[in-house]
């Protein structure tokens, strides 16, 4: 046949096996483990077969599904109060020459990638029932509430994860054509008005994407509602956690059904709204960005008073932390003073996590970068048939919150044929599954940029396809895998959900050192450990900003 | 082995759109040829088959008598001038036209005096340290027409080279353009849309509607006789009207005109004429009309004249060979030479004068 002569057989085709590849890596560490504990969740011990056991108990039980709703309630208000402070933000930084632009904007990308314990622990610090505030406001006989449980949770999530729609809501509002805003100001619209009339409706959108990326962290979130949530308001991750480690026997069967209950509440809200913005896409590039709005005075502190507030806020646990490193302590408490002794004391336990956090998570990135380069290129220009199953497997980790993983993992490899628990490798798999997505979207996103006409150029001139792409098309790609890269090593650094279940305390790392600490209250070593960590973060952060003249999106 | 180029019925499918219908060219070696045609015709779609960059559906590609078919693209040897140049944007301008020399391991010590002197050729040496993002859309153009050409591939291929320029540039570079590949006498494949750039630049031209070939010659031949009304109306400007063939190229012509055009076969029946603004000339009888409307254009002067049955005409009347302009309203008679004309039949528009 004609046909066949023309096109060279599929086995020839490099991509082939690039994408057979990441779905042999997707099928071996998603696909199979999540199947494994769908499986679990409907067996028991009690008996023989498939059972709905596990899913009679937890909707019976109050302590089951009382965390049901307690964690729909700490993932919904977060995500109510992060609108109602990002939005405004956005606003007000892409539209005003607020003072120290440049600065409020690192600080909110330091707080959304700080440790996930973090504002927890800072909160507790301050507020708790020994927090210097507490301890200072009891000395004039003013008590506050109790920041356990529901609403300390929502305010420390919202306060970290403000930032998602922040800065969707910025570059939405950076998109719109400043003519259209100009337009409605000619017919007469005050700006009140305009910004209902115009402006919002162009960046719901952004802002609805924001707000299911804040709802699935705080839905996932482990660290916070562990410290915060005490010994009665427990959320579905913390359940997780606890069922596993409780269950006797180890089968984790209730746990994998709370895993599919999780699972299936992100999948809903994933697709309300992909479902609600696709009906109301606006799509536009502006022409001509906004402009500036130049304020003098008065009105510039106003305009910036909002913002610093936000932003200091957020950030506020980063050097609370940080200081309280500092003081004395006497074993579960601040003492007061300035001290190295909490950094002296950590002795070896400091170097071994460290030298575990950096391994790991480099070793990970080593992964991320070249198959996340392979895999971008893949989805964007060899879409094929297959293309929409890689993109669809992409979401898998934003669906799949970390404590689900980390169970699914221990559930899968505790046995033949392929036993890793325990080991470095299976926390270095679960860092490349969970956190690959950020550099393959980031890769995406510029390559899609990126004129397809340079390659042929390339290859026109003779230089094969395959040897093509490494010298041009990955070489052009590498600031879009920088800036997404750079995410994914961070929030490896900072992962605790997910390798706190895998770690076999041999594999502790930074972040699993600090929160082990911090949960056995020995609070100086915790401290120092929380310290650097966030230090570490966010200099990285700050060099990759530079390094890319803040391009750096999350 | 030979430059030429040889497609026999070249098919493309995009899914169940057929981009070219089977295409057959016949390119001879050191010639530069021209895919003409509207938007959409299929002119990229095969000059992307050359390269080797689509799938071919159907047909067969010659280099000389090679098949290439199943030839991958780095290894077909040819140039190409991308649309939008596709200039490397991490190398600089000496480094981009050295790029195609180090894949084909020319040695160091000769590449250097190829790239000066390519550089060299089409006047842009003094940028050769430059990047890129530093050249204005010109440069850009004669660092994608250096690189394409310094590796002295058997073809050239050029998609639209001009288009991002302006009318001036375009005009300046298309003689660049013109003389470099006399100067080098490599088999030019050039694509674009603008007839005039086409004529101006071409040995030979096709010219294309719907992914078919309506005709193919020299800029003359396709100009002075349109084989169908498409090519007679995308090439230059014609006027069209519709007559009678009644027997061995006898023509009426809406019974105004009864004229004897040379003819290549035998049809008699309905069909139509088409003829230039510059062929048909004011006369004391034939076509009788009312001039609409005058545009003194310098050296000739364009009328806009309706026939009384209705149809307005395009008259060019050159300012040398008269001195009284006609005015709006002025009652007029046109003819025109009848072996300078094409007449083609209504139904199948094949066209019958020769
Ligand atoms: N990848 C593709 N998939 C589907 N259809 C395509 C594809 N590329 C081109 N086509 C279609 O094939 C036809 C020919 O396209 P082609 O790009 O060859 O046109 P062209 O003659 O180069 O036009 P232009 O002058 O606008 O560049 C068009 O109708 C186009 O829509
Ligand atoms: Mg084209």
């Amino acid at each position: 046949m004609l046909k066949s002569k023309n096109t060279m057989p599929f086995y020839m085709d490099p991509w082939f096996w690039v994408k057979l590849m990441v779905f042999v890596i997707f099928a071996l560490f998603l696909v199979w483990p999540f199947s494994s504990i769908i499986i679990n969740a409907f067996k028991s011990n009690k008996v023989d077969g498939f059972t709905l056991n596990n899913f009679d108990k937890f909707f019976n039980k109050k302590y089951y599904y009382g965390a049901l709703w307690n964690s729909v309630a700490v993932s919904v208000v977060p995500t109510i109060v992060a609108v109602i402070l990002g939005v405004p933000m956005a606003y007000l930084m892409t539209r005003y020459n607020v003072w120290g632009k440049k600065l409020w904007h690192i600080l909110a990308i330091l707080s959304l990638m700080s440790p996930p314990f973090l504002g927890a622990y800072a909160w507790i610090m301050l507020f708790g029932r020994a927090g210097s505030v507490t301890t200072f406001l009891a000395k004039y006989g003013i008590t506050i509430g109790t920041i356990y449980g529901f609403g300390g949770i929502s305010t420390v999530l919202a306060l970290k994860l403000y930032p998602y729609i922040y800065m969707y809501t910025s570059g939405a509002m950076e998109s719109i054509d400043s003519s259209l805003e100009e337009c409605a100001e000619n017919l007469g619209s005050d700006r009140l008005r305009r910004f209902v009339t115009v402006t919002m409706p162009v960046v719901t959108p952004s802002i609805t994407a924001g707000a299911l990326v804040v709802f699935m962290s705080a839905l996932a979130d482990f660290g916070t509602p562990m410290l915060l949530g005490g010994q009665d308001f427990r959320t579905l991750p913390v359940l997780i956690y606890n069922e596993y480690l409780s269950e006797t026997g180890g089968n984790g069967n209730l746990a994998s059904a709370i895993s599919i209950i999780i699972v299936i509440i992100t999948l809903v809200m994933l697709l309300v709204q992909k479902t609600w913005v696709s009906r109301r896409n606006y799509v536009m590039s502006a022409l001509r960005p906004p402009k500036e709005i130049e304020v003098h005075g008065f009105k510039r502190f106003l305009v910036t008073l909002p913002v610093f507030l936000i932003s200091f806020v957020s950030f506020l646990p980063q050097i609370v932390v940080c200081a309280s490193s500092f003081q004395h302590t006497n074993y579960s408490s601040f003492t007061g003073g300035f001290t190295f002794e909490n950094y002296q004391n950590l002795g070896s336990r400091l170097w071994s996590s460290l030298a575990n956090t950096f391994t790991y998570s480099l070793t990970a990135m080593v992964f991320i970068v070249i198959i996340g380069i392979l895999m971008s290129y893949a989805i964007v220009r060899r879409k094929g048939k297959t293309g929409g199953l890689l993109d669809m497997l992409l979401m898998a980790p934003y669906v799949i919150p970390g404590s689900v993983l980390g169970l699914c993992y221990i559930v899968t490899f505790n046995v033949k044929p392929l036993i890793l628990t325990g080991t470095a490798t299976i926390i270095i798999i679960s860092y490349i599954i969970r956190k690959l997505p950020y550099t393959v979207r980031s890769a995406s996103a510029f390559l899609m940029q990126m004129d397809p006409s340079v390659e042929e150029a390339s290859i026109n001139l003779g230089v094969p396809p395959m040897k093509t792409f490494w010298k041009v098309t990955a070489r052009l790609m590498l600031p879009g895998v920088f800036s997404g890269a750079i995410l994914s090593w961070v929030t490896c650094i900072n992962e605790l959900s997910c390798s706190i279940m895998l770690s076999s305390g041999r594999n502790n790392t930074l972040t699993i050192e600090a929160y082990t600490n911090i949960v056995r209250n020995s609070v100086g070593s915790g401290a120092a450990l929380s310290a650097i960590l966030t230090v570490t973060s966010a200099v990285i952060l700050i060099i990759a900003l530079r390094a890319t003249k803040g391009k750096i999106s999350v | 082995m030979s430059n030429a180029v040889i497609i026999k019925d070249a098919v493309k499918k995009y899914g169940d759109f057929v981009a070219l219908k089977g295409v057959s060219l016949d390119i001879k070696e050191g010639e530069f040829f021209t895919l003409l045609g509207p938007s959409g015709c299929g002119k990229t779609t095969l000059l992307r088959m050359i390269a080797g960059f689509n799938s071919i559906e159907g047909g067969e590609f010659y280099f000389g008598d090679r098949l290439i078919n199943t030839v991958p693209a780095h290894k077909r040897d040819i140039g190409m001038v991308f649309q939008n140049y596709a200039i490397f944007p991490h190398l600089t301008v000496e480094e981009n036209v050295a790029y195609g020399l180090k894949a084909r391991k020319v040695p160091k010590a000769e590449i250097e005096p190829r790239v000066r002197e390519a550089l060299e050729l089409v006047q842009i040496a003094h940028l050769a340290k430059r990047k890129p993002n530093e050249l204005s859309g010109g440069q850009q153009q004669r660092v994608a027409l250096a690189r394409a050409f310094v590796i002295e591939p058997s073809v050239l291929l050029m998609d639209e080279p001009l288009s991002n320029l302006d009318a001036k540039l375009r005009v300046q570079m298309r003689t660049v353009i013109k003389k470099l590949q006399r100067k080098l006498g490599i088999t030019t494949i050039y694509v674009t849309h603008d007839q005039e750039e086409a004529l101006a630049i071409s040995d030979r031209i096709a010219v294309m509607r719907d992914g078919v070939i309506m005709q193919c010659g020299t800029p003359t031949e396709i100009y002075a006789k349109p084989e169908n009304p498409f090519v007679a109306s995308f090439i230059g400007v014609s006027n069209f009207l519709d007559c009678n063939v009644e027997a061995d190229g006898i023509v009426d012509v809406q019974g105004e005109m009864r004229i004897q055009v040379p003819v290549s076969r035998n049809y008699v029946g309905p069909a139509r004429l088409s003829a230039r603004p510059e062929q048909l000339f004011f006369a004391e009888s034939g076509m009788s009309g009312e001039v609409q409307f005058s545009t003194f254009l310098g050296d000739f002067i364009e009328y806009e004249v309706k026939l009384d049955g209705g149809q307005s005409l395009i008259v060019n009347e050159y300012t040398k060979d008269t001195t009284d302009v006609h005015e709006p309203g002025e009652k007029v008679h046109l003819s025109f030479d009848p072996s300078r004309i094409s007449v083609y039949e209504a139904e199948s528009e094949e066209v019958i004068t020769c």
